[in-house]
């Protein structure tokens, strides 16, 4: 990888929202030329999407996060995509994944309360004919999203002056 | 009743001829102001990558807190030879050509304490970090100093080295990645360097601990130069490259009989380099290359922002290669370096470190260090800005 669009990757996935004269005083390149390769990279799928992690609580909308874990059989012709698809259709579903292991794919499912939560997975999921069981782990608390602590971390002291 | 006592008379004479640290009276004006923005440090905003000090807390844990042999841990040492052998074929007997010492700043201490015979020229090329000219003081020689200049990028040339040498030089000290410069060296300057070391049978001690600091191009260590190896004390540590200032964690390569005099005044004076810091050293070099280059990357950026925004303002700013300082001139304002980093500081809430500080050859200069958030590095470009606006 050319080490100038990896600088512009990393400093987007850390802030989606540099603008292109930003990340050309970061980068010895010009606005102009970062703005396409940002377009490029745009085309090509590289980058896929720019989005924000909010804490939700802080604003008062107390969402209920779950952990699902689906054991799936496969149906001739068919494979996991297939199951995977119908699924992450359902806009509560946040994120699919297939796995190694006992489980065959894990969801994330986000919904306003438990019972929300709780109903989505036994009328939507469960009563799909793939779906062999599910377990359901509801989320107590989000330490860290997507390499985010989401927490102010105690700041350290440095000296403001040392050789 | 016995006679009263002035404590100042068993100061010894060596040490009241050190000259003074400019830096001091900095920390005086500094401290009790608010909403400064520091460009003073010379260590990284980071914190030491997390698989290092868990590997520490995990010694700990196990109650690894000994001594360790005087050279160091010899898994440490045993590392250390083959990093360096992989990234330049240098070939240092672990048993008998390391030392793990107590940060670089002890390694610079004893390596001239190791070598220099009273009296002796120790050839110091400045801008330089400020503890080479006590060193060599407190080693009982005669610091001579040579001065780089912006025109060579800060760059040491055979042409302004050669009429320093005398017949009673006997070592010079480089610090490439520079401090507080940024400059690093070519492969011409440094085989014509090589030439006249060998010429006029000197020692190199090498400080290279911004060695991983080496933005273009790759580093070269002095001791990788033909016929240099014997004539080199090649000094490093772990604080700049993985975040562990605190730690204090240094080392030196050099010939068997170097090391081993180093090694006497080390096993007398430190006894070893703490245990904790090694075990972390040790984890760093074995696993920490991902944090570091990632690190490196982040710097790399700044670099170009910082030196862009100095430019853009009006200081006049050549473009560093290493380290993680910038030291753009200010001599065209009209103001000495310390007038203008004085009154940035007091006007503005910026610090800056007066390039004077670091020898006379720093005079209009003023290092800037970008080891800092990009948020600061943005506030303080535009405080700079407004203060250069305003003279």
């Amino acid at each position: 990888m050319d080490e100038k669009i990896r600088h512009i990757l990393e400093i987007l996935e850390n802030d989606a929202r540099a603008s292109p004269d930003e990340i050309a005083a970061l980068t010895d390149m010009t606005a102009q030329e970062v703005s396409q390769a940002i377009a490029k990279l745009e085309e090509t799928g590289v980058i896929r999407h720019y989005k924000t992690i909010i804490d939700w609580d802080l604003v008062g909308e107390n969402y209920v996060y779950a952990v699902i874990e689906l054991k799936v059989t496969l149906e001739r012709n068919q494979g996991y995509q297939v199951i995977a698809e119908r699924i992450y259709k359902f806009p509560e579903v946040r994120s699919v994944r297939l796995l190694s292991g006992d489980y065959d794919i894990s969801l994330t499912v986000r919904g306003k309360s438990m019972k929300d939560v709780a109903f989505f997975v036994a009328e939507k999921i469960a009563t799909l004919d793939q779906v062999q069981n599910t377990a359901t782990h509801f989320v107590l608390k989000t330490y860290k999203e997507d390499g985010v602590i989401l927490h102010e971390p105690e700041a350290i002291k440095r000296l403001p002056v040392s050789l | 009743m016995r006679p009263p006592c002035d404590p100042s008379k068993f100061v010894a004479e060596i040490v009241k001829n050190v000259p003074p640290s400019g830096i001091r009276r900095f920390f005086d004006l500094v401290s009790g102001l608010e909403d400064v923005i520091s460009l003073g440090v010379g260590e990284p905003d980071f914190i030491t990558p997390w698989h290092i000090r868990e590997m520490c807390i995990h010694s700990l844990e196990k109650g690894q807190t000994s001594y360790t042999s005087n050279y160091g841990l010899p898994e440490l040492r045993d590392e250390l030879s083959r990093t360096y052998y992989r990234r330049y074929g240098l070939d240092y007997d672990p048993a008998s050509e390391i030392l793990v010492t107590t940060g670089v700043s002890e390694a610079i201490d004893i390596a001239l304490r190791a070598v220099v015979n009273p009296g002796d020229e120790v050839i110091v090329v400045q801008p330089a970090y400020v503890a080479y000219v006590p060193a060599v003081v407190l080693a009982g020689g005669k610091p001579v100093i040579v001065s780089t200049h912006r025109d060579d990028e800060f760059r040491l040339t055979a042409e302004v080295l050669k009429p320093a040498i005398t017949s009673k030089t006997r070592a010079i000290v480089l610090n490439f990645p520079n401090n507080p410069t940024g400059a690093i060296m070519t492969r011409e300057d440094l085989e014509d360097i090589a030439d006249l070391v060998a010429e006029h049978d000197l020692l190199v001690i090498s400080d290279e601990v911004y060695e991983c600091l080496t933005y273009e191009g790759k580093h070269i260590p002095f001791s990788s130069l033909e016929g240099m190896k014997e004539r080199t004390v090649m000094l490093n540590g772990f604080s700049k490259a993985y975040a562990m200032t605190g730690m204090r964690l240094g080392f030196a390569m050099a010939a068997p009989e170097i090391i081993r005099s180093m090694m006497m005044i080390h096993q007398y004076s430190m006894l070893c380099a703490p245990i904790t810091a090694q075990i972390g050293a040790l984890e760093a070099l074995r696993n920490g290359n991902d944090e570091m280059e990632r690190m490196v990357r982040e710097y790399d950026r700044r670099r170009h922002f910082i030196v862009r925004g100095f430019n853009r303002i009006g200081l006049d700013c050549f473009t560093p290669k290493g380290a993680f300082y910038a030291f753009p001139y200010v001599g065209a304002t009209g103001l000495s370096s310390s007038e203008f980093s004085e009154r940035l500081l007091n006007e503005k809430r910026v610090v800056a470190i007066p390039g004077d500080v670091f020898g006379e050859a720093g005079e209009g200069f003023l290092r800037c260090a970008y080891a800092a958030s990009m948020d600061d590095l943005k506030k303080a470009i535009d405080r700079m800005d407004e203060f250069v606006g305003g003279l």
